[in-house]
């Protein structure tokens, strides 16, 4: 391919995908009068239902990470190692919630949540239950890549031959070599936490989407501001991610 | 140095031992006995279940009756973990997260080792494997043979009971699998830890082990010494799975044979009178040339200090022309001529005669 053609589908993709970013840039710092202000972006930092609901969305990013770490590793591990033929199952029910429409799941756990507050209080960090399902699919296709990267039967077989229960093998030798699924799979979810807006919002929770949606209809540059805030965290954290596969790769492909 | 003094070396028994997989039969009562300090072979092609015993041994699988004794101590239904085992696996299995050093010195920080002695250790049986100076790299800076080294270093560095070593050299190409194959002794008869070596390759059967067992459909078929195998197999199978062998068409009459109607030799035990056959060593045949002679000399290829010879020998009983491997000093065989006739003189102590 000539040089010229790569510089200009990189400049057509450049300006498809910057061009909005741009866009919502301008528009968030444009004042009524023509001039420029950036009063839309302190408003993320000073507004106090803004602040609120990004603490919240940031919470619920790491209890989501936590949760789905915390079920799915070991679980994907244990049946990679001890029970093979539960694999298609696993697969399976962690594939789910891709085919069921967010609405449907939606109306499905309404009644499940009004006993998730009674025990838990409301608090929108009570929505992890429901984005672990959520987040499934996406992490499961991220560890299950790094686990089959790697020959667990034969280090897990090598390290109960050198004296390691099965804790030990799962913390000490499998998850280290683990890295980069897990990154994947963390920075997935926080992604998909972050924009998030059917459960939140029929659910009633003010998550950070949610109040861009709010925003929206009250104090439009705000709302664009926490939008286009809310991108650029979500694509720096893939962008870290593709770079973690990266350095992943290098160090066992050298 | 590091050796394992101070801890005596173990015998291991397999008992009567049983491993069904549905309706296979991968071990059909397998009983050995290996001697402290040995080094034993099994030996056999796939399928055979030598594989399935050493990881019965090792408590990586259970079986489906019989024991395993350790040190006279049954530990059938001990878990891996808790044997004492050393092993190296066929496929590479160093854990990648950890340098050459943390991989050697996993087993020992297990068993709670301080980290100084820890370190000392690791770095002698580094040493020991010849890898010193690679101690700070990862498994993937090093080569498939310098990995295998490190695997063995790591399964040794703990003092285990027992070595298990299965088809440690299988994925290293030739040169590498023969060095490291004489270093896998050199080590083991250093550290004298009992050691089970299992592998689908004679050579490297015979060329390591103090006793090869030759195992078939989950059966030991014959347990001897390298030698002793190669030159006095018990069985049709043994004596065609080590080495090369002819198969010559024999007639079994009152315990003795008829081979190319010239040799009479002992038939083994339990043959029936009737049609048999002679498997000889290609070694164990002389080709003297001889323009009157029973052969036709088809083809010959040099080997360095021996010669691969192939010969047609017409009509031995009337039947169809036999093709006979013959192997000989290249000195002697630059007196044949390819299409010229030989005679084949037979070493009779050599010659096993088999029922057809």
């Amino acid at each position: 391919m000539k040089p010229w053609l790569r510089w200009l589908i990189l400049l057509v993709f450049a300006i498809y995908f910057f061009g909005p970013l741009l866009s919502m840039l301008d528009f968030s710092t444009k004042t009524t009068g023509g001039g420029r202000s950036g009063a839309a972006w302190k408003a993320l930092v000073t507004n106090h239902q803004v602040l609120d609901a990004i603490g919240q969305s940031l919470l619920l990013c790491l209890t989501t990470v936590i949760l789905m770490l915390v079920l799915l590793l070991p679980t994907m591990i244990w049946v990679r190692l001890r029970l093979p033929r539960l694999k298609r199952v696993i697969e399976f029910l962690c594939l789910l919630p891709l085919t069921i429409p967010a609405l449907v799941i939606v109306v499905g756990i309404n009644g499940v949540y009004a006993w998730v507050n009674y025990f838990f209080g409301y608090s929108p960090v009570v929505l992890t239950f429901a984005y672990v399902v959520l987040v499934l699919p996406y992490a499961y296709r991220a560890l299950d890549s790094s686990l089959s990267a790697l020959d667990v039967t034969t280090l897990a077989e090598a390290a109960r031959s050198l004296g390691a229960g099965w804790l030990t093998v799962i913390a000490r030798v499998v998850v280290p070599n683990l890295g980069a699924g897990i990154l994947s799979a963390a920075f997935i979810s926080v992604a998909l936490v972050l924009g998030e807006f059917t459960f939140a919002s029929l659910l009633n929770y003010q998550t950070l989407p949610v109040v861009i949606d709010l925003f929206g209809k009250s104090d439009a540059r705000v709302s664009v501001a926490a939008a286009l805030g809310s991108i650029v965290f979500a694509s720096a954290l893939l962008l870290l991610l593709s770079f973690a596969g990266a350095r992943s790769r290098g160090r066992k492909g050298a | 140095m590091f050796t394992s003094a101070g801890k005596e070396p173990v015998a291991v028994d397999f008992v009567d031992l049983h491993r069904h997989f549905g309706n296979v039969h991968a071990l059909d009562g397998l009983t050995l006995a290996i001697e402290p300090g040995e080094l034993v072979c099994l030996l056999g092609p796939s399928g055979c279940g030598k594989t399935t015993a050493l990881r019965i041994l090792a408590g990586l699988d259970h079986p489906t009756s019989g024991e395993v004794r350790v040190g006279g101590k049954d530990v059938t239904r001990v878990s891996a973990n808790k044997r004492d085992m050393g092993m190296v696996f066929q496929a590479y299995s160093l854990f990648p997260h950890l340098t050459a050093i943390d991989n050697v010195a996993f087993g020992l920080k297990l068993r709670g080792t301080g980290s100084g002695e820890r370190r000392r250790r690791a770095g002698e049986m580094l040493e020991l494997v010849g890898l010193s100076e690679h101690a700070d790299r990862y498994p993937h800076q090093l080569s498939g043979g310098q990995q295998q080294r490190v695997a063995l270093a790591r399964a040794l560095a703990f003092q285990p009971s027992v070595l298990l070593l299965d088809e440690p050299l299988s994925a290293l190409d030739a040169k590498v699998r023969v060095q490291l194959r004489d270093e896998i002794r050199r080590v083991q008869l250093e550290v004298g830890t009992t050691t089970l070596f299992v592998t689908h390759d004679q050579e490297e059967a015979l060329s390591v082990s103090d006793r090869v067992g030759v195992m078939h459909a989950g059966r030991l078929e014959q347990v001897a010494p390298p030698a002793e195998l190669y030159s006095t197999p018990s069985s049709q199978f043994v004596a065609e799975f080590v080495g090369l062998t002819n198969r010559v068409p024999a007639v079994t009459r009152n315990g003795s044979a008829i081979v190319l109607g010239q040799h009479e030799l002992p038939a083994l035990a339990g043959s029936v009178d009737g049609d048999g056959l002679a498997l000889i060593r290609p070694e164990a045949i002389a080709v003297v040339p001889d323009e009157e002679g029973p052969a036709t000399v088809t083809a010959m290829s040099f080997r360095g200090p021996i010669t691969q010879v192939r010969c047609e020998l017409h009509g031995v009983g009337g039947s169809e022309p036999t093709d006979m491997l013959v192997q000989m000093a290249s000195a002697a065989a630059q007196k044949l001529t390819i299409g010229g006739r030989v005679q084949l003189v037979i070493d009779p102590t050599a010659v096993l005669v088999v029922p057809a």
